[in-house]
């Protein structure tokens, strides 16, 4: 018991259930519908998968801004792909190929320039926006989605049974791989010993630099994927979407445990964070909040998230 | 004498538990004005932190202290220090990104109108640095420093505090070279004759006996013995400290020399070193004299690939060819840093995962890594809760085992040891000399840098002495002595 309460998912796991059960009081009649069971697990796809990325990338020691970006540009490259005559596989391939090369990118800036990640993803950031707004010629793109958005679509109807949509189980299973990926393999452990400290990991002969790469080609794939699930649910090509989505990821990585001066982070934690912030929206919605409250509240928990978790590392020294 | 008038430093059944270590057992101190005190033990005895809870870094759990006769219960290391406390802790808390004067007077800047003087903190810095280490400039960036330098400038910082009625100092000699000991010792002598009580902690017990004028020994956080150094002999201080005595010097293993594995020929870095050239051969121990700043470290360096070679060849046995840590440990040639903070050790890590950190295998299972660490352990005698326990808990000297521990795991043939010894008590580094040992009759090569000419003249076949960044011939360690070393060291022919 003492040892379930020290994994860093325990924290998120209690918020989530503590904020469910407080909003299933308030809004008993439609909250727990698992028609909006389903909608908010559906919702928390697309900052899920960006958050298993920026796990990783944060673990390193590393952040990535551009995220918001990348999903915005893919969403407008699956829609013209589609749109050019391409499949549905070959157009979700490009998007996820693309957020890659935006991921490598930046890891090269990183690597190659030694530029701090803030500032080189602050950079790509924009000038990833300006590339969707300029493939876009500035507006929506709209393309038959030739299948693709029933990646998104609840099986069997909006008031269906209790099946997921795809999408939710693609990221739960790329979850499960990058959690035992930081746990149980070489260069999963030497993200971890970089983002702790960089100089004994290159004195412990960690190819520094090949690690922080892999890391960041990860994070844009799982951005570009994440984009083509933000175009499964859109359907169309928007250059304008997204904006501001790297803040709500990074906050979901914090509350799931991640530390942004490297070194700490989980992959559960951060999809309950997500899981989280998801659960806060759709409640308040149905409360009857209004939009500035929910934004309030959305910050008391991430602070309250933090206190929480330097609390709890107080007694971690005695191990 | 500390009974008489009222003790500078009054201690009386201090408690301390982190977790499940009770790190002090009721123990009492007292310390007279003007005393030196030598506080001794081995690693993780305590002796940290006892400095601490004096200066205010961690509160104590149960007993109490006086300064002068009063209550001395500090909340934080600012208000030990406007009670006259100074302290050089065994590990620096340095700001890397501030000059030397900047960190000399951190949190005690002059000020004028509000605005700090920088003429009077340069003024200020550069007389406190005069007494210790003149050489450092108070306007270089404190992270371009060494380690030996960064500690002269925490020393500078004690120094410079006004009002400093107790100084203590936590292993200030751990990297320094005889001469910069000396100088050291001058400036403790004055200090004491003005008053000031000294807290001293060293795990050399010849210079404890020269400076010190009583001991207090503790042993796994209990007090164990004090008294007045002079009339003690040394071994019996071991014996309190070991809790039995010390067995008689080892006789090295006979060794057979091999075939050159490693060679330099005319080596130089970017600013260190100028001029390097040698060949270690396997089942050989060849050490590196010389003083803190001639380029000893640079060159281990440049060797393992962490730093640019400009000049010159280097083989590892008979191959040359781009230097990295990666390709160096795949090579067989492993390196123990002498700074375990900044980079020999990931303090947040566990134990376990900085000991096979260099050797992880493609799939990692914590529960073998754990057995591997657990190994280690034993055979280091590291003192730890456990595998688990993350490495800035543990104590400075069972840090450095753990930094040894990960060449054993790696199983290096060529190990470049820098300080290896380097904050580790007296009977730990007996076994580490004779894990040195081991290693060489085992047929690996070793490259010892040490502060320590003693330890140089103990453990290696050949040593060389580095000046002002040329490497002198490596001469048999038998035709040497500390004086020669001395001499060579500062370059008096
Ligand atoms: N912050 C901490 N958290 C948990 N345990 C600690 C912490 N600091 C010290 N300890 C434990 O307390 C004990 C005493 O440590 P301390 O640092 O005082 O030893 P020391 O006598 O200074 O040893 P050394 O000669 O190696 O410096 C050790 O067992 C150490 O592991
Ligand atoms: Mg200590």
């Amino acid at each position: 018991m003492k040892q379930l309460s020290r994994a860093p998912w325990f924290g998120p796991l209690c918020a989530v259930l503590a904020v469910y059960a407080l909003f299933a009081l308030l809004a008993p009649q439609t909250f727990t519908r698992s028609a909006n069971v389903l909608t908010m697990a559906r919702q928390t796809v697309i900052v899920s998968l960006a958050a298993i990325g920026m796990t990783l990338v944060m673990i390193q020691g590393g952040i990535d801004l551009s995220v918001g970006s990348t999903v915005a540009l893919t969403t407008v490259i699956v829609a013209r792909t589609l749109d050019g005559g391409s499949g549905a596989w070959t157009a979700a391939a490009a998007g996820v190929a693309l957020g890659a090369c935006v991921g490598a990118l930046n890891g090269l800036l990183v690597t190659g320039l030694r530029l701090l990640p803030f500032i080189v993803t602050l950079g790509t950031m924009s000038a990833l926006r300006g590339a969707a707004k300029g493939l876009a010629n500035e507006q929506k793109v709209d393309a038959d989605p030739k299948g693709l958005d029933s990646l998104m679509a609840l099986p069997g109807g909006a008031h269906g049974g209790f099946l997921l949509p795809t999408g939710v189980w693609v990221a739960l299973a790329l979850a499960v791989v990058f959690a035992a990926f930081v746990a149980y393999t070489r260069p999963g452990r030497h993200v971890v010993a970089v983002g702790s400290s960089l100089e004994t990991a290159r004195l412990c002969g960690v190819p520094v630099g090949r690690i922080t790469l892999i890391v960041y080609v990860i994070a844009g794939a799982m951005a570009g994927l994440a984009g083509v699930m933000e175009f499964a649910t859109l359907t169309v090509g928007d250059p304008t979407d997204s904006i501001g989505l790297e803040l709500e990821v990074i906050a979901a990585v914090v509350i799931g445990g991640g530390s942004l001066s490297g070194g700490r982070g989980s992959v559960a934690g951060a999809l309950l964070g997500a899981l989280l912030l998801t659960e806060i929206k759709t409640g308040s919605t149905h409360v009857g909040l209004p939009n500035w409250v929910q934004e309030i509240l959305t910050g008391a928990i991430i602070l309250v998230a933090m206190a929480l978790d330097r609390w709890r590392e107080q007694g971690r020294g005695s191990g | 004498m500390a009974e008489v008038a009222t003790p500078r430093l009054e201690i009386r059944r201090l408690e301390k538990t982190f977790g499940g270590t009770r790190a002090l057992a009721a123990v009492d101190l007292a310390i007279a004005p003007g005393e030196v005190h030598a506080l001794l033990g081995e690693n993780g005895a305590g002796k940290s932190t006892l400095t601490k809870i004096v200066s205010g870094v961690y509160p104590a759990d149960g007993g109490s202290m006086r300064l002068d006769g009063a209550l001395h219960a500090p909340h934080s290391p600012a208000e030990a220090r406007r009670a006259g406390v100074a302290i050089v802790h065994q590990e620096p808390f340095v700001c890397p990104h501030l000059s030397v004067a900047e960190n000399v007077l951190l949190g005690a800047e002059p000020t004028r109108l509000g605005l700090v003087d920088r003429a009077r903190l340069r003024a200020d810095a550069r007389r406190a640095l005069a007494l210790v280490a003149p050489e450092i400039s108070p306007d270089a960036a404190l992270g371009c420093l060494g380690p030996a330098e960064v500690q002269s400038v925490t020393l500078a910082r004690a120094l410079a505090q006004s009002g400093c009625r107790l100084l203590i100092l936590d292993e200030p000699t751990a990297s320094l070279a005889a001469p910069e000991v000396e100088r050291l010792f001058q400036v403790v002598r004055r200090l004491a004759s003005t008053g000031i009580a000294i807290v001293y902690i060293s795990h050399f017990l010849e210079e404890v006996q020269r400076i010190a004028q009583r001991f207090t020994v503790l042993r796994d956080g209990r007090r164990v013995g004090t008294g007045d150094i002079e009339g003690t002999a040394p071994s019996h201080l071991v014996e309190l400290m070991s809790g039995h005595a010390l067995g008689g010097r080892r006789r090295r293993a006979p060794r057979t020399g091999g075939d050159v594995v490693l060679s330099a020929r005319d080596l130089a870095g970017p600013r260190l070193p100028l001029s390097a050239s040698f060949e270690l051969c396997a089942g050989e121990v060849l050490g590196v004299a010389g003083l803190v700043g001639s380029g000893r470290t640079e060159l281990l360096r440049a060797i393992f690939g962490l730093e640019r070679v400009v000049r010159g060849e280097l083989r590892v046995r008979a191959k040359v060819g781009p230097a990295s840590p990666t390709r160096r440990l795949a090579q067989g040639v492993g390196l123990v840093s002498e700074d375990r903070k900044r980079e020999g050790l990931a303090g947040e890590l566990s134990v376990a995962e900085n000991l096979t950190l260099s050797k992880l295998p493609a799939w990692v299972w914590p529960a073998r890594e754990r057995a591997t660490a657990r190994r280690l352990i034993e055979r280091l005698g590291i003192k730890t809760s456990g595998p688990d326990q993350p490495v800035r808990a543990l104590s400075g000297g069972n840090q450095q085992k753990v930094a040894l521990g990960r060449l054993l795991n790696h199983d290096v043939d060529v190990a470049l040891l820098d300080e290896p010894t380097r904050g580790i008590d007296v009977r730990s580094r007996a076994d580490v000399y004779a894990l040195i040992d081991e290693l060489a009759s085992q047929g690996k090569a070793v490259l010892v840098v040490s502060s320590q000419f003693s330890e140089l003249l103990e453990i290696c076949d050949r040593i060389a002495v580095m000046h002002r960044g040329r490497l002198g011939p490596a001469v048999p360690a038998a035709e040497l002595t500390e004086h020669r070393l001395m001499l060579d060291a500062a370059g008096v022919a």
